[in-house]
């Protein structure tokens, strides 16, 4: 019976302390994508200002409400404007840089096309 | 054929290329956070400063009166600057200054305040910095113009008189 109890409980901290990692793996993947804004070249996780450190108590707050990902990076959008995003969503400001890379890689692939394939 | 249309495509992808660097070089690469959105207050629970009492947001701010909401901390040097702007711009009485005091201790800020003087109407307190990331804050000091539970304007960084004069005309 004692060692029954003991293996529950060895099998439960081990399940908590599983879901808390998966937490925190998710904390420190959105805060990796924030920029923080009053450093140079650094993202929230990196960072341990003021600034960094509060916004991480924020992310914390907003996953405990159970707010997905999408929906903290879209109210930290609204709070701080787009800059804070590391990944840009795809607008008029931003299209050149998501469709250059596949314009180059096709007309890339057409140049190779042309001259090996058809050479033959 | 090969040879004809070879050239054609190098010539345009330098074309894009070029275009691209040339509409780069007239952006700036300068980050200036956007200061003259127009943007609702948030809604939050905070705690008065000397009371500790629980506060609402509701309860600081009342439509149809200027706002200067002043983020502070006694701990922050450049806020010492701008602290005899404050009491200036309270003593001329147009706009009600509320204070927000920034990952602050309690001694220290009361003891800033008896040294510097008191230019608040209302001072509550962020204890965790969390307050100031829902205002979309930077850090201290930094200071909000509202009216009609709105910002009309972010000052980011001490004041001083030419951005005093600035608020003056534009609460006129």
């Amino acid at each position: 019976m004692k060692f029954l109890r003991f293996f529950l409980i060895f099998i439960l901290s081990f399940y908590f302390s599983n879901a808390n990692a998966e937490e925190n793996d998710k904390r420190n993947k959105i805060t990796k994508n924030l920029r923080c804004l009053i450093c140079q070249g650094q993202s929230v996780y990196d960072s341990d200002s003021e600034f960094a450190n509060s916004l991480k108590i924020v992310v914390d707050k907003k996953l405990e409400e159970g707010l997905s990902e999408d929906q903290i990076y879209e109210y930290f959008k609204i709070k701080y404007g787009e800059w804070i995003l590391y990944d840009p969503s795809l607008n008029k400001n931003t299209y050149i840089l998501w469709l250059l890379p596949i314009l180059i890689f096709l007309i890339g692939g057409a140049i190779i096309y042309k001259s090996f394939i058809v050479k033959k | 054929m090969k040879n004809k249309i070879l050239p054609f495509i190098i010539i345009f992808i330098f074309g894009i290329i070029f275009v691209i660097f040339y509409k780069g070089l007239e952006d700036s690469k300068i980050y200036t956070p956007d200061i003259n959105a127009k943007k609702e207050i948030p809604d939050f629970n905070t705690k008065e400063f000397f009371s500790g009492e629980n506060m609402k947001s509701s309860n600081i701010f009342d439509l149809d009166k200027i706002y200067l909401l002043n983020i502070w901390s006694s701990w922050c040097v450049p806020c010492r600057q701008e602290h005899s702007f404050l009491m200036k711009l309270n003593s001329d009485n147009k706009v009600n200054i509320i204070g927000m005091n920034y990952k602050d201790n309690f001694k220290n800020a009361e003891s800033f305040l008896k040294e510097l003087g008191n230019p608040y109407k209302k001072i509550f307190i962020d204890l965790d910095g969390t307050l100031s990331i829902q205002w979309g804050a930077y850090g201290v000091p930094e200071s909000f113009l509202i009216y009609n539970n709105e910002i009309i304007k972010k000052y980011i960084g001490p004041l001083n008189q030419e951005l005093v004069d600035e608020i003056n005309l534009l609460i006129k």
